[in-house]
């Protein structure tokens, strides 16, 4: 997983018409599609015999705005549309898009997703119904739709301040990238879901320089809120963090190198969590045997301190859904309880060749990508100590309190993690800021030494990208502060 | 295989003429230049496991990017609506777009002196090949069962399966640049690839799973290495895990094999960049003419090699691609640039452009290569009483601002200059101008599988963190 960059490709062109879907129209288009266009499509792709099969409709409209050297660089828009229709056939899929609606490629995609089988036609369904979805991120003004004169505003209000809160600052680089996601999933038993997910983030970026010692820091957030979130989210504040980071890392010192407790902040530290257990606790590996969790479902996996949920109901978040992209509405899965090992994150074919329920955690990138087992917000949730305290119990430590990013070996648990702010420990006091540093564990064994769990529990800002086999999806992280009670860090003062 | 020909030749004219059609659309429309991008491809993925088909995946993708200069402002949008009204709008609202931005001196196209010329010969790299382009899915569903029962019926240490894929991809590109003279510029690339790779899980002690992967990829078909070998090969790997353990901390010399070497190579690709140059994200600012790593280490990054997968006649601003020594002997030569980076900086581009239909420009390496010498890969453990060789790294654990780097890892111990017991879950660290500095021995064992060419290397010391 990794934090999207200071600067996200740029993409383009025509506004959409209306800024609210409408449950009789797609992309704007009136009409569209028929009931009879949806039959017809969901015909030809079950020609072949397939056992089932689904149309996914994406229309993305996406903005990219540039501050940088005190101007507004670039700005950038841009649009996708098309079609993804896959086909099942026992544990095998056929998956094919085409860019754009045109009817006759339409009809093609359908025809080479059908050619995963190979038997004789099974009818389509004979009527398609609406389902109605949860709504988890209404707003009222989005971000798209938004002037854009206000998101450059809050551009220039970053840099100002960054520049202006110490003057060791010579480089500040602010992005704002938005999107706006309209969806319809219509499944090949006759059912069809739509969704309409709005998504941006601010990020400001800066390097700091003191003699011949440079730093950098960054710092942003988002989600799928309204516009008004920057009224008590300020650009003001997410320079101010940045600009701390950066400055604090100037006086930072070599990290230990070895074994030690690492006390990890609130919020941001999510990250262990969605790489520790996150993603061995997909259906896809487990389903499979490959993951480390694989036939743990009723064991102990973790400290009895840890309960790990998968969320995709909270408000506005950045890894919310109202449906996933396969027609399952967004829902909270309590993954292990007490250190109890309770479910997997289930995406339809895993369901249905595991015989349990879909979870509501079928993903895609796009159009252009068939579904997965993927996280949406996964919390650690508080317990019952102090945040102080935590902190004081540790002799010699590492405290971390941003990063930016991990990886993980679904097989064998061993996962890493990158510190971008870390400080020692030392006598239960925080003292010297750490250079950046990585921490490396094994799932498993990382989440049997968790000795201390934080009332304080915190929702990261929304900047997480989690990747999974070439597809990116937004997701959404939160942790109390956690106490490990030993872990590897990779520093340099053996 | 007339038709696949065909189709490469006909559309990449296609493409080319509706790039040149919407850049002169652009200036028409009041931009002061602009510059198109049209791409399109056609990809054919397949996966099985155990044997059986798990997916197939076949598409057919286009797209075009747009990039307008007015009074030194400038916008970039893209579309994949490529009917002839939606253009016309898609370019006027871009051309509106760009009023949004804010003049930048820099901001212009490159000059047109040096662009490639009209009529310039460009030399043929070989980048396209009939026979990969007509690829079929029972093509790479044969390679792929081969491929999964070579691994699976290696020994029967190897208890599961992950699968294993294939992939072909044909992709066609247009280039054009216009302004207000007209057109500037305009070219055409093609190029195929394919690919296979299958993984493989052993089960070690306290239900660990052990995993390896192994892969073969080329431009054409006929390069493609034997699925049988490349099954055996990742079966290896895996058994060669069972019984990974940390390693006690401490400084060890450490010999990264050529995929770990590829890890270290892509990290010094972020620092030489004009773009981290001019933003100051780099260790590497002001040190051009100094020496930033061993005599023994040469860095050059070649556009021009044929059959290569990295490998493009011209950049993403229409300059001809150029070889560029970035390190010789261990001095820092020079940086990568594209024409904004470079101007920032006083310099005029390499030729370094990257471009993508969805993005603006920015430096790309093409084939990143760190050149071998003359040492056979068992060599580097000669000499070495305890050590670390690497063959995985894991995580983004960089800092290119200040060069501190710390990465997991996991490979065999050296000791007495032979591997001995498989290692896990331990990070290596240095100051990536340290680690540099440090590599006292270069393998002859050149991996050029991937667009990032790297042999093994030997850094005398690190700092191996683990229990």
């Amino acid at each position: 997983m990794q934090q999207d960059g200071p600067a996200v490709s740029p993409s383009s062109a025509s506004p959409s018409a209306s800024p609210s879907p409408s449950a009789a129209s797609f992309a704007g288009l009136p009409g569209f599609p028929s009931e009879c266009l949806l039959r017809g499509l969901l015909n030809v792709a079950l020609s072949k015999g397939g056992d089932y099969a689904d149309l996914y409709f994406e229309r993305c409209e996406s903005a990219s705005y540039v501050y940088e050297d005190e101007r507004v660089k670039t700005v950038g828009r841009g649009v996708s549309l098309g079609l993804g229709v896959r086909v099942f056939v026992k544990e095998a899929q056929g998956y094919a898009y085409c860019e754009g609606l045109d009817e006759a490629a339409m009809k093609r995609a359908a025809r080479t997703a059908a050619d995963i089988a190979a038997a004789q036609a099974k009818p389509g369904p004979i009527r398609i119904t609406a389902r109605a979805t949860p709504s988890f991120y209404p707003v009222e003004r989005p971000s798209l739709f938004s002037p854009p004169a206000d998101k450059l505003e809050l551009l220039r209000r970053g840099d100002r301040a960054a520049r202006a809160a110490d003057s060791r600052i010579v480089k500040v680089v602010c992005s704002f990238t938005e999107e706006q996601r309209e969806i319809l999933i219509v499944t090949a038993d006759g059912e069809r879901f739509s969704d309409w997910q709005p998504l941006f983030r601010y990020g400001i970026h800066v390097v700091a320089e003191q003699g011949p010692k440079r730093q950098s820091g960054s710092s942003g957030g988002g989600g799928r809120f309204d516009f008004d979130f920057f009224s008590h989210k300020t650009p003001e504040n997410y320079a101010k963090e940045a600009v701390h980071v950066a400055v604090s890392m100037l006086d930072a010192v070599d990290a230990p190198a070895g074994q030690f407790p690492v006390v990890l902040a609130a919020g941001d530290s999510g990250i262990l969590l969605h790489e520790a257990v996150g993603h061995g606790l997909e259906a896809d590996f487990n389903r499979k045997q490959t993951s480390n969790y694989s036939g743990r479902i009723g064991q102990m996996v973790a400290s009895p301190l840890c309960t790990v949920v998968d969320d995709g109901t909270t408000s506005h978040s950045r890894g919310s859904i109202n449906v996933d992209d396969e027609g399952a509405v967004g829902q909270r899965n309590v993954l292990i309880e007490q250190g109890r090992l309770r479910a997997y994150m289930q995406d339809k074919m895993s369901a249905k060749i595991m015989g349990t329920h879909e979870s509501g955690n079928g993903r895609r990138q796009s159009f252009r990508h068939e579904p997965l087992p993927r996280m949406t917000n996964t919390y650690l949730l508080a317990g019952q100590d102090q945040p102080d305290d935590i902190i004081r119990s540790v002799s010699k430590g590492v405290f971390a309190r941003r990063f930016s990013g991990g990886q993980v070996n679904i097989s064998n648990g061993d996962f890493v993690f990158s510190l971008t702010e870390s400080y020692l420990i030392e006598d239960g006091k925080l003292t010297a800021p750490l250079k950046g540093v990585n921490l490396i564990g094994n799932g498993p064994n990382v989440l049997n030494q968790v000795t201390m769990v934080g009332h304080d529990f915190e929702c990261s800002d929304g900047i997480w990208t989690c990747g999974k086999d070439g597809q990116s999806v937004p997701v959404g992280i939160g942790t109390p502060t956690v106490k490990i009670a030993a872990i590897t860090v990779g520093g340099t003062k053996a | 295989m007339a038709h696949v020909e065909t189709f490469s030749n006909q559309k990449q004219a296609e493409l080319r003429g509706l790039a040149e059609k919407v850049a002169e659309l652009a200036v028409d429309d009041g931009a002061d230049a602009a510059e198109v991008m049209v791409g399109a491809g056609q990809s054919l993925s397949v996966k099985i496991r155990r044997g059986e088909k798990e997916l197939l995946h076949e598409s057919e993708s286009h797209g075009l990017g747009l990039r307008v200069f007015v009074n030194r402002r400038s916008a970039v949008c893209h579309t994949s609506d490529l009917s002839e009204d939606a253009l016309r709008r898609f370019v006027h609202e871009t051309v509106e777009l760009s009023l949004l931005s804010e003049p930048d001196e820099w901001n212009t196209l490159p000059d047109r002196s040096d662009m490639v010329k009209p009529g310039q010969a460009l030399p043929d790299l070989s980048l396209w090949d009939d026979a990969t382009a007509a690829l079929q899915a029972p093509d790479l569903f044969d390679w792929t069962r081969r491929c999964e029962a070579a691994a699976l019926s290696f020994s029967p240490k190897i208890s599961n399966t992950d699968g294993s894929s294939a992939d072909r991809n044909s992709s066609l590109g247009a280039l054009a640049l216009a302004d207000r003279a007209g057109l500037a510029f305009s070219g055409a690339s093609s190029g195929t690839y394919c690919s296979f790779a299958v993984e493989v899980l052993c089960d070690d002690l306290e239900g660990k799973k052990r995993n390896a992967s192994h892969w073969s990829a080329r431009r054409a078909v006929s390069g493609l290495a034997s699925p049988e070998e490349v099954g055996r090969e990742a079966a290896r790997r895996a058994i060669g895990k069972l019984g990974s353990q940390k390693l006690p901390t401490a400084d060890l010399p450490v010999v990264f094999d050529p995929d770990a070497s590829r890890a270290l190579l892509r990290t010094f690709a972020q620092v030489i960049s004009g773009g981290a140059i001019y933003r100051k994200s780099s260790y590497l600012v002001g040190r051009i003419g100094t020496q930033v790593a061993s005599p023994l280490v040469t860095i050059v990054d070649d556009p021009l090699l044929p059959h290569a997968p990295g490998s493009r006649v011209f950049d993403g601003e229409g300059l001809p691609a150029r070889r560029n020594v970035v390190v010789e002997n261990g001095i820092l030569k020079d940086y990568l640039f594209d024409t904004y980076s470079a101007r920032k900086l006083g310099r005029t581009s390499n030729g370094c452009a990257g471009r993508s239909v969805g993005g603006s420009p920015h430096v790309t390496t093409s084939n990143f290569v760190l050149q071998q010498g003359n040492l056979p890969p068992e060599a580097l453990l000669h000499g070495i009483e305890r050590g670390l060789y690497v063959t995985d790294m894991m995580g983004f654990g960089f800092n290119p601002v200040t060069g501190d780097f710390s990465r997991g890892a996991a490979g065999f111990l050296i000791e007495h200059g032979k591997l001995t017991h498989p290692v896990s879950e331990v990070t290596v660290s240095a100051h990536f101008d340290e680690l540099l500095k440090r590599i006292d021995a270069v393998g002859n064992d050149l991996d050029d599988r991937s667009a990032t060419m790297t042999p093994s290397l030997r850094v005398s010391r690190m700092t191996v963190a683990g229990h």
